[in-house]
C-alpha cells in the first residue's frame, strides 16, 4: 500500500480544516471498509488520511417520533440495527444496513462511508432517499443540508467541495400510515454486490397512498429517486394495477449498463420485479407498523 | 513513513506496538505481533479469515489500520481458548470435523464467539446468515454449522450431539456389501479403529491458530517479495527497465525472465499428469512475450512488502500488445491469433505438419460402429454444452520462502500438495542437481489441484541468491491467485447418445474441446475418460482437443476435466432417459457399468459399486419424498438426479516409523494432509499394528526427512499412503516379533500375533510392554518403507437434488442435496462425509455462479472473492451423504479413492433439476441467475 500520514480528528472544524488545507490529498476515514481496499489496490491515493471516528456530532445516532432520525456519518451498521426503536421505525434503512456486507462489514462500515464513497449500486443509498434522507455538510464555512437524492454527480463523484465533511443524515419521522422497504437482487443471498437494488417508501392513510418514493441503485451512473414512478401510486388506493404502473415507470427511467455483473437488459428487467416487491413489502409493513404516538 | 506507537489490549495483555499508518492490523498481528493465527485470504473483506473481535465487535482485520487499534480491546484466534484445555467452540469443531485444510478455521472460531456472545441460541439460519462473510472451501459448510450449533448447546448446558455416537450422523446407514462376507458379523466389527471418528492430531493447533502455514514464516533476515505481473493478455515485451527499482533504498534484488536459463523441452509426470518443463519456466516468469492478464515479467524482494510493491512500480516495461483469443472454439480457427508459434497439433499422439496452431492435442477414443449404433437407436439426443472458466477457489494463497544458501543448497518453505513434484520442477527452472533442493512442505490452506506445480518457488529462490543468501517470502494478492493461477478449463462439447426402447444405449459421441490457457495442458483427456464412464457401450466415439488461449494455464481442479463433461454427458442421459419415458436413475441402471465391464477407457473395471450407489439413491427418502412446497408464487421447484465417476490413483509412498519405549508410535509421512490425512493413515498403521490411534503419533515429512511420495492428489494419499502405512505396520510387527522370540529364546516363526498382543504357547506380551523391553532385547525399532501401490479402483457416486427456480429474477436455490457414493472403507467416516460435503459445495459453485468474466481485451473483471463467486454458508443447506462401502479387494481394509468423485455429478444434477422446475434445459455453465433467464425466454432473447 502507499505511504501516506494519519491524523486522527476530534472535532469537525479540526477536520474541515485539514480538508480545507489538503485538498484532493487527504481522504477521510470512516469504517474503512471500502477506504482501505481501494488504497491497497491503488484505485485512490491520499496522503493524508482523517479518522472522522473521533468526531461526536459524526458518533451521534438519536432518534425520537418528533424529530425524527439523526445518524452520524461515522455510525457503523451494527449500531443502527442493534437499535430496536429505529430498526422498527425505518425498516428500510433496516433492510439495507443488514445487506451490507458481512457481519464483520457491518461492524466497520458506515452510512457516511457508503454514501461517499458514491457506487451506483450502494446498498444503504435508495433506502435513505426512499426515507428522504438530508445529508448534513460542514465546511470552514459553515453547514449546508443536501436532500441525498441530489447528493451523487457520478460514480465516485459526490457534490462535497474541498473542505466539506459529511456530518450526518437526518431522516424525518415516519408519518401515521408509513412503510418502506429496500430489496436488492445478488446472485450469492449474501456477500455480493448489487445488480439492481430498490429502496421503496409508502404512506398509506384510509386505503389512499399518501405519499410514495421510489429508489434504484445499480441502474445508472448514480442512484436514482424515480419521481415518475411515485406519481403513478400517489392519490390512489394500493392495487395490483397501480403497483405494476410504478414498476414499469421504474424499469422505463433505468439507465443501466451492462457489465460483469449483469446485463443492460437484466437490470431494466429486474427494476420492474423488485420495484413491485419492495412495493408489496412496503405496503405490508404501513399495515402492520406501530403507528408513531403523535399521529 | 514515521511509525506510530499504538496501546491496545490484546487478548487480555496490555500491548504496544509500532506500525507504519498504512500497516493493517492483519498486517501488525502477523508480522509486528507473532499473531499468526489470523490468516490473508482475501485482502480485502470477502472471505473472513482474519477475523478478529474489536471492543466487541467482530471485525476483518485486514480492513483496520493498525493505528485504527490505539486503546481497542482486541481478541485473536490465539486468546480464545482458557488457560488450560481449549474453548467449547474449538472443541466442537474438533469433534464434529469441521475443518479440513483448517485456513479459514480461525476466523469461524472468532466469528462463532462472537455469535455465541450475542446470541447463545441461534438457530441454523442465523449461524449461516451470520458465518455468510467467512468463506470454507472445504467443507461445505455443513460440519461447521453443525459443530457451531452443537457449541452453543454446550454452552448453554444441555445435551451435545456427538457425531461418535452415531453410526452415521445424517441418518442413514451404509449399505452393506452385497456378498455375504463371513469376516463380518454382527457381534464383532471388522476393525478396530478404522470406522470411528477420532480427532484429528493435527487439530489442536488448527483451531487455536497455532499451524503454521506458508505464509506463517518467519526467518533471520526475511526479505519480503513481490511480482511485477502483465496488464495485457497478448503482448510482446519490447525492454524492462529495473534500474529505478534497483536505486530503491530496501530494495535487494530485482529479478526478469533475463536470470532465467530456458529450461529443457521436456515433458515429466508431474501429480496423475504431466508438465513440460520449459513451459512451466515460461510461466512463472515471462520470457518474451506475455501470454495472459497476469503473466509474471518481474520480481522485486526488499526489507518490507511495502517497499518490494513501491518498487514495482518503478519498473518500467515496454510491450507491443497482440491480439488476444479468449474463446476455446475461436482458438481453434485458421486464422486466429497464434501464442505459442513453435507449436504444433499432437495428432493422435503425433506432432502432425508444420503449421503454428493453437491446437496442442487432438486425441480419440474409438470402439464399434457408432454410426451402425445410431442407426438402431429409437431416440437420439444431440446437444451442445459450454462450461466458463472456474478456480479452485482454496482460501490459502500460494505462497513460497526460499533461502539459496552460500554452498549452494536452497530450502523451500511453501504450500504444496507435492513436496517432490515441486523439488523436480525447480531442478529443472533453476539448473541446480536434485538433492540441492529441499522443499518442506508447510500446512496447505486447500489446493484441491491448483497447488501440485510451482509459481512462486522459482523466484523466491532466484531471489534470495541474488539478494545474497538472505530468505525471502512471497505470498499473493486474491487477485493474483484468480489472474494467474489454476484455475481450470473453459470448455465446449458436443454429445450425441442414442439408445432403444427398452432403454439400452446403442450409441454415444462426443465432441470435446478444452481451453489449455496459455500452454498445453488441459485436462480433456480425463475429461473424454469420464464423460461415458458409467455406461456399458459397444458403439463410441470421442474426440478431444487442448487448445491454447490467453488465459493462465490450466491447473488440476479435483476430477479434472470431469464436472465439464459430466454436465453434458449426464445432461444428455437424463433428457434420453425423458424421452424414454424412463425414470432417470432405471435408466442409468440398465446401462450401469458393473465389475468386469469394459470401461469407455479402455480398461476394464474391478471391484466397482456405480450400481449400488444408484440403488442407493432410489432407495432412499428423499428420492421418493414430496417435492419441497415452493417459497412463493414465482417459485417452481424440482428434482434432478445424475452420476460421476473418477479414475481415482495409487502412486509412490513413503513413511517410516520408530517404536518409543512406552509403546507410542512416531510415524513420519510425506504426503502433504489437506483434509484430515494424517488421521485417516494414522489410523491404518494403529489397525495393523492393533494399537490405539492415540498412540500413534503422525508428522508430515519433507524431502529431506522421509522417502518419495507422489502428490497428495487423484484421490490417493488414503488409498496409496495408506498402503505405506500397513507396510510399515507389518514391518513393525516382524520386528517386534523377533523382540518376542528374542524375549522368550524360541523360534521366531512360532511367535503368533493377535490384535497387539504376541504370544507362545501360554506366554503372552502386549506391543507396549514389548516396547519397553526393546532395550534389552536389540535397542529401538526404526523401520521405513517405500511402495509404488498398485490396485486403486475407480469409484462412482449419484447424486439427487431438489432445487427452486424463481422465474422472475432465474435464481435457482439448493434446497435439499444428497449425495451416495462408493467410498470402499470409510476409514474416518466425518473426513469422508466432508469430502463428499466438499465435493458437493465447489459443484454447486460451478453450477451457480463461479466463472471468469473477462472484458475482450482479456482483462480479468472479477478477480476478486466478491465478485467470483463462491457459495457462502448461506447458499447452501445441509448436504446428506450415503456412504457405499464396498472394499477395494487390492487393499487391507478395502479402501478406495473418496475426494473427486463428489464434484463431478452436481452441475448435471442442478441442471436436470432446473428442467424439472421450469421445463428449460440448461446448456451454459454457469446456470446463474442472468443465464436461467436468458435460457427462458424472459430476457436478451435476441442475443447472439
Amino acid at each position: 500500500m502507499q505511504a501516506f500520514s494519519y491524523v486522527l480528528a476530534h472535532s469537525v472544524a479540526e477536520a474541515t480544516a485539514i480538508l480545507a488545507q489538503e485538498g484532493s490529498r487527504a481522504r477521510c476515514l470512516s469504517g474503512g471498509t471500502d477506504l482501505i481496499v481501494q488504497l491497497r489496490e491503488g484505485r485512490r491515493r491520499a496522503d493524508v488520511v482523517v479518522d472522522v471516528k473521533g468526531i461526536p456530532e459524526l458518533n451521534q445516532l438519536s432518534f425520537d417520533s418528533q424529530h425524527g432520525l439523526i445518524i452520524g456519518a461515522a455510525v457503523p451498521c451494527y449500531r443502527i440495527y442493534n437499535d430496536a426503536r429505529i430498526a422498527a421505525a425505518y425498516p428500510g434503512l433496516m433492510d439495507a444496513v443488514t445487506l451490507i456486507g458481512g457481519v464483520a462489514i457491518q461492524g466497520r462500515a458506515t452510512l457516511g462511508g457508503n454514501v461517499c464513497t458514491a457506487s451506483p449500486a450502494g446498498d444503504s443509498i435508495p433506502a435513505l432517499i426512499a426515507h428522504r434522507a438530508v445529508a448534513v455538510i460542514a465546511s470552514p464555512r459553515g453547514e449546508r443540508e443536501v436532500p441525498l437524492e441530489q447528493f451523487f454527480e457520478g460514480p465516485g463523484k459526490t457534490v462535497l467541495q474541498t473542505g466539506e465533511l459529511l456530518v450526518c443524515f437526518k431522516l424525518p419521522p415516519p408519518p401515521a400510515g408509513f412503510g418502506a422497504a429496500y430489496l436488492r437482487f445478488t446472485p450469492r443471498n449474501e456477500m455480493d454486490i448489487a445488480v439492481v437494488g430498490c429502496g421503496a417508501a409508502l404512506v398509506i392513510r384510509d386505503g389512499v397512498v399518501q405519499d410514495a418514493r421510489i429508489a434504484l441503485g445499480a441502474v445508472a451512473p448514480t442512484p436514482l429517486l424515480v419521481p415518475e414512478a411515485g406519481a403513478e401510486l400517489i392519490g390512489k388506493p394500493l392495487s395490483e394495477s397501480t403497483i405494476v404502473a410504478a414498476a414499469e415507470a421504474a424499469r422505463a427511467a433505468a439507465r443501466p449498463i451492462s457489465d460483469l455483473r449483469g446485463s443492460a437488459e437484466q437490470r431494466r428487467h429486474l427494476c420492474a420485479v423488485l420495484t413491485r416487491q419492495a412495493l408489496a413489502q412496503a405496503a405490508a409493513r404501513a399495515q402492520s407498523l406501530p403507528q408513531p404516538a403523535h399521529a | 513513513m514515521s511509525k506510530v506507537l499504538v496501546s491496545a489490549i490484546i487478548n487480555e495483555e496490555p500491548t504496544e506496538f509500532l506500525c507504519e499508518p498504512r500497516q493493517s492490523l492483519l498486517e501488525v498481528l502477523r508480522d509486528v505481533l507473532n499473531l499468526s493465527g489470523a490468516k490473508e485470504g482475501c485482502n480485502n473483506g470477502n472471505c473472513g479469515a482474519c477475523a478478529v473481535i474489536m471492543n466487541d465487535v467482530l471485525v476483518n482485520s485486514c480492513l483496520v489500520l493498525g493505528v485504527e487499534a490505539q486503546g481497542a480491546r482486541i481478541t485473536t484466534v490465539e486468546g480464545i481458548a482458557p488457560k488450560t484445555g481449549l474453548h467449547p467452540i474449538q472443541q466442537k469443531f474438533l469433534e464434529h470435523a469441521a475443518l479440513q485444510c483448517g485456513v479459514c478455521t480461525p476466523g469461524f472460531i472468532v466469528a462463532t464467539k462472537a455469535l455465541l456472545d450475542r446470541n447463545p441460541n441461534p438457530t441454523e439460519h442465523e449461524v449461516r446468515l451470520w458465518l455468510a462473510g467467512n468463506l470454507c472451501r472445504c467443507t461445505g459448510y455443513d460440519k461447521i454449522v453443525r459443530a457451531v450449533l452443537d457449541a452453543a448447546a454446550t454452552l448453554r448446558g444441555q445435551a451435545s450431539t456427538q457425531p461418535e455416537a452415531l453410526e452415521h450422523p445424517n441418518g442413514t446407514a451404509p449399505i452393506a456389501e452385497k456378498k455375504p462376507d463371513p469376516a463380518a458379523t454382527v457381534t464383532k466389527p471388522r476393525f478396530r479403529v478404522i470406522g470411528k471418528r477420532p480427532i484429528r492430531p493435527d487439530g489442536v493447533d488448527k483451531v487455536t491458530g497455532r499451524a503454521l502455514y506458508g505464509a506463517d514464516i518467519k526467518l533471520q533476515g526475511l526479505l519480503y517479495g513481490k511480482v511485477l505481473r502483465s496488464p495485457f493478455a497478448h503482448a510482446r515485451i519490447k525492454s524492462i527497465d529495473t534500474s529505478a527499482a534497483e536505486a530503491l533504498p530496501g530494495v535487494k534484488a530485482v529479478i526478469t525472465g533475463k536470470d532465467f536459463k530456458p529450461a529443457e523441452d521436456r515433458v515429466e509426470r508431474s501429480g496423475e499428469g504431466t508438465v513440460n518443463y520449459s513451459y512451466l519456466s515460461q510461466n512463472v516468469m515471462a520470457q518474451d512475450k506475455v501470454l495472459y492478464h497476469g503473466h509474471p515479467v518481474a520480481a522485486v524482494a526488499a526489507t518490507s512488502v511495502h517497499i518490494a510493491e513501491e518498487a514495482l512500480a518503478l519498473i518500467k516495461v515496454e510491450y507491443e500488445p497482440l491480439p488476444v483469443v479468449l474463446d476455446v472454439l475461436e482458438a481453434m480457427r485458421d486464422n486466429a491469433p497464434i501464442l505459442l508459434p513453435n507449436l504444433r497439433t499432437h495428432e493422435l499422439g503425433e506432432a502432425v505438419g508444420d503449421k503454428p496452431t493453437n491446437i496442442a492435442s487432438h486425441e480419440q477414443i474409438a470402439r464399434g460402429d457408432v454410426e451402425k449404433g445410431f442407426a438402431e437407436a429409437d431416440v437420439i439426443v444431440e446437444r451442445e454444452f459450454r462450461t466458463a472458466t472456474v478456480h479452485q477457489g482454496y482460501i490459502e494463497p500460494q505462497n513460497a520462502t526460499a533461502l539459496w544458501n552460500a554452498d549452494g543448497q536452497i530450502t523451500v518453505w511453501t504450500s504444496t500438495q507435492s513436496a517432490w513434484d515441486e523439488q523436480r520442477e525447480l531442478s529443472a527452472i533453476l539448473h541446480v542437481p536434485l538433492s540441492h533442493i529441499r522443499v518442506i512442505p508447510m500446512e496447505i490452506g486447500g489446493g484441491f489441484g491448483g497447488k501440485l506445480n510451482v509459481y512462486l518457488e522459482p523466484l523466491a529462490a532466484l531471489l534470495s541468491l541474488k539478494a545474497g543468501h538472505r530468505p525471502v517470502k512471497l505470498w499473493m494478492q486474491r487477485d493474483e491467485v484468480l489472474k494467474a493461477t489454476g484455475p481450470t478449463s473453459a470448455s465446449v462439447i458436443r454429445v450425441k447418445v442414442g439408445a432403444r426402447k427398452d432403454g439400452v444405449i446403442t450409441a454415444a459421441q462426443a465432441w470435446m474441446a478444452y481451453e489449455a490457457g496459455a500452454f498445453p495442458g488441459s485436462p480433456v483427456s480425463s475429461g473424454m475418460g469420464v464423460i461415458f464412464a458409467p455406461y456399458r457401450l459397444e458403439n463410441l466415439l470421442i474426440d478431444g482437443y487442448d487448445v491454447v488461449v490467453n488465459k493462465p494455464p490450466a491447473k488440476p481442479y479435483r476430477a479434472p476435466g470431469g464436472t465439464n463433461a459430466a454436465f453434458a454427458g449426464e445432461s444428455v442421459i437424463d433428457e434420453l432417459a425423458e424421452k424414454l419415458g424412463m425414470d432417470p436413475l432405471e435408466f442409468r441402471r440398465i446401462n450401469a457399468v458393473r465389475e468386469g465391464d469394459r470401461s469407455a477407457y479402455g480398461p476394464t473395471y474391478g471391484r466397482i459399486a456405480y450400481v449400488e450407489t444408484i440403488e442407493a439413491i432410489a432407495a432412499h427418502p428423499h428420492y421418493h419424498s414430496p417435492l419441497p412446497q415452493p417459497s412463493g408464487p414465482h417459485a417452481r421447484v424440482g428434482r434432478g438426479v445424475a452420476s460421476g465417476f473418477w479414475f481415482n490413483w495409487d502412486g509412490k509412498s513413503s513413511a517410516s516409523a520408530t517404536v518409543n519405549p512406552d509403546g507410542g508410535v512416531a510415524f513420519l509421512e510425506g504426503s502433504t494432509d489437506i483434509g484430515g490425512t494424517r488421521a485417516s493413515l494414522a489410523m491404518q498403521l494403529a489397525e495393523t499394528l492393533g494399537i490405539d490411534y492415540e498412540d500413534v503419533h503422525p508428522m508430515v515429512g519433507d524431502t529431506q526427512t522421509v522417502g518419495y511420495n507422489d502428490a497428495t492428489g487423484g484421490s490417493r494419499t488414503t488409498y496409496g499412503s495408506g498402503l505405506a502405512a500397513y507396510h510399515l505396520g507389518k514391518q513393525i510387527i516382524e520386528e517386534m516379533r523377533a523382540r518376542a522370540a528374542k524375549l522368550w529364546d524360541v523360534p521366531v516363526d512360532e511367535i503368533v500375533v493377535e490384535g497387539n498382543l504376541y504370544r507362545h504357547g501360554d506366554k503372552v506380551i502386549s506391543f507396549k510392554e514389548l516396547a519397553a523391553k526393546l532395550d534389552e532385547t536389540g535397542g529401538p525399532i526404526s523401520v521405513s518403507v517405500s511402495i509404488d501401490a498398485k490396485g486403486a479402483l475407480p469409484t462412482f457416486g449419484t447424486h439427487v437434488v431438489d432445487v427452486e427456480v424463481d422465474i422472475e429474477t432465474g435464481k435457482v436455490s439448493i434446497l435439499r442435496y444428497t449425495a451416495a457414493q462408493d467410498v470402499g472403507c470409510a476409514v474416518h467416516p466425518s473426513y469422508v462425509e466432508g469430502q463428499i460435503h466438499g465435493g458437493v459445495a465447489q459443484g454447486v459453485g460451478w453450477a451457480l455462479n463461479e466463472e471468469y468474466v473477462y472484458d475482450a481485451e482479456g482483462h480479468l473483471l472479477n478477480a476478486s472473492l466478491l465478485d467470483y463467486r463462491m457459495p457462502t454458508a448461506l447458499d447452501l443447506p445441509m448436504i446428506e451423504t450415503i456412504l457405499v462401502e464396498v472394499p477395494n479387494p487390492s487393499h487391507p481394509f478395502g479402501v478406495k479413492g473418496v475426494g473427486e468423485v463428489p464434484i463431478v455429478p452436481p452441475a448435471a444434477a442442478i441442471a436436470n433439476a432446473i428442467y424439472r422446475a421450469v421445463g428449460v434445459r440448461m446448456n451454459v455453465l454457469p446456470m446463474n441467475p442472468r443465464n436461467v433467464l436468458r435460457a427462458m425466454g424472459v430476457i436478451e432473447r435476441h442475443a447472439s
